[in-house]
């Protein structure tokens, strides 16, 4: 599927550190719509390996905020023809997307989020709890008398699911088809800088394999971000927290829609496989690392057995975890940065999957053009300075 | 089950624990550049490394110092910070 190149060459126009999803839909994007082919994507593991293959695979656009919104809604809209375009199934499936709202505070932001998306052209409507429950008959709406009972939800229609590997692959297939080169096993070392009076450039990076000289690099990482902002001088608000997941063993088909609950700290989809994939809130404190506890997989049951009690048969099959980039506002981290010719696409916390196309196709931009893409401004690098924040807490699958 | 020692109320499983985030010196709002006072408010050093961190046992109330290593996740030692203040952690 991919070509194996024995040796780097010892210069690129481009490098993109991390052959995730984000990093090889640039380098698509790229060398379709830009005509840059001289490009190096480097991955200290292998494709797809991060958080790309980590993540539990959901597409939504209902977001909170203005920049939010437009930003999701062109992802949404890349997403529905990249089968075509790769000529690979991705297996994306439309699903309709619940989030239960349990009390009167939930149902308020449900409304505003609703609103917000219309304005925009999404579809996205607050429903009541007999739309719920004629919708998915199996949940218990009461929740067990354990809890506050789902009171509604925000229903958007356009949310999905696809198969994650699938789309680094796509990705990775094209990008190399069109002559760009993508090395695995390849951990960069550092970043050289040089400083002519107008601030520092980049001219060069260090790797494992030998040093390339390049002038664009793009940081695609999540997880090690910290680490590579370190190695050009920068500081940023992003700190890292594990995220887990897990699946069930495989079912007949019977959830068709995607469901979240803030207030239970659970999101469920039943996959094209069968299984249910499951996640909930971030582990409470930072961790570098992947690891998966007992903590996680007994929370996360016993919340979606609230909902869903006659799962209480249903074994687990898999459990893990991926490094989650948090940022403050909830927002990404992209563009231009104040080191010139580095790049970046980070701060993808828990949100990111459902970005990959829209990621590739405005970084991409911004790298060939030096200039930030118009729907990615609401995310700059100087935005803290500003203090001019993209509040996207309330669109937040759970509570994190 | 994961274990964090209270200072105060010995080893505890970790769910009764919150995070408080790493010890950091404020500085002086009155003297500190827009930089320097937006750095302090924003930015977090989260490269893998061993950190003083503020951890609290929920339980008691009891707020305490751990130095811990986020990328082992082993906690080297725990104590109160009162009776560190002056010396080192």
């Amino acid at each position: 599927m991919f070509t194996r190149h024995e040796r780097l060459k010892s210069a690129y126009d481009v490098v993109i550190i991390g052959a995730g999803g984000h990093g090889l839909a640039a380098a698509y994007y790229l060398a379709r719509d830009h005509g840059m082919t001289d490009v190096a994507v480097l991955d200290q593991s292998y494709i797809g390996g991060g958080n790309t293959g980590r993540n539990t695979t959901i597409i939504r656009s209902n977001y909170l905020t203005p920049d939010g919104v437009k930003f999701y809604d062109e992802s949404v809209r890349l997403w529905r023809d990249l089968s075509q375009d790769f000529d690979l199934n991705l297996f994306y499936s439309t699903r309709g997307h619940f989030t239960l709202a349990h009390t009167d505070s939930a149902m308020r932001t449900m409304r505003w989020r609703a609103e917000v998306n219309k304005h925009f052209g999404v579809q996205s409507e607050a429903v009541d709890a007999k739309t719920v429950a004629e919708a998915i008959p199996m949940m218990d709406l009461s929740c067990g008398g354990h809890g506050p009972p789902v009171l509604g939800a925000l229903y958007h229609a356009p949310g999905a699911i696809a198969r994650h590997d699938a789309v680094a692959w796509g990705y990775g297939r094209g990008a190399d088809r069109r002559g760009v080169e993508i090395h695995q096993e390849t951990q960069l070392l550092g970043v050289e800088l040089e400083d002519h009076g107008s601030g520092p450039a980049v001219v060069g990076v260090r790797t494992n394999r030998g040093r390339i000289a390049t002038r664009k690099l793009l940081c695609a990482v999540a997880g090690s971000t910290p680490g590579v902002l370190a190695m050009v001088g920068l500081r940023s608000p992003i700190h890292i927290h594990p995220l887990q997941a897990m699946v069930s063993e495989p079912l007949k088909p019977w959830l068709d829609p995607i469901i979240v609950s803030g207030s239970l700290h659970i999101y469920v989809s039943q996959s094209a496989r069968g299984e249910l994939v499951m996640g909930a809130s971030l582990d409470p404190y930072e961790l570098h690392s992947t690891r998966s506890t007992l903590d996680f997989a007994e929370s996360l049951s016993a919340h979606l057995l609230e909902l869903f009690p006659f799962l209480s048969d249903v074994r687990i099959v898999r459990q893990w975890a991926g490094m989650a980039d948090m940022t403050p506002d909830f927002a990404p981290i992209m563009g231009k940065t104040p080191v010139q010719g580095f790049y970046l696409d980070s701060g993808w916390g828990t949100w990111g999957f459902k970005a990959t196309p829209v990621c590739g196709k405005t970084m991409s931009y911004t790298v060939a053009n030096d200039q930030d893409h118009p729907l990615i401004r609401g995310f700059a690098f100087d935005r803290f300075a500003h203090y001019a924040l993209t509040g996207e807490k309330g669109a937040a699958s759970v509570g994190h | 089950m994961k274990i964090l020692t209270c200072p105060i109320n010995g080893p505890r499983p970790i769910t009764e624990f919150a995070y408080g985030g790493e010890l950091r010196e404020m500085p002086d709002p009155a003297r500190a550049t827009d930089a320097e006072w937006t750095d302090y408010v924003f930015n977090r050093n989260s490269v893998p490394s061993t950190k003083c961190e503020w951890w609290c046992h929920t339980s008691s109330g009891v707020w305490f110092i751990a130095v811990r290593d986020t990328a082992s996740d082993v906690t080297l030692r725990t104590f109160l910070y009162a009776r560190s203040a002056g010396g080192a952690p």
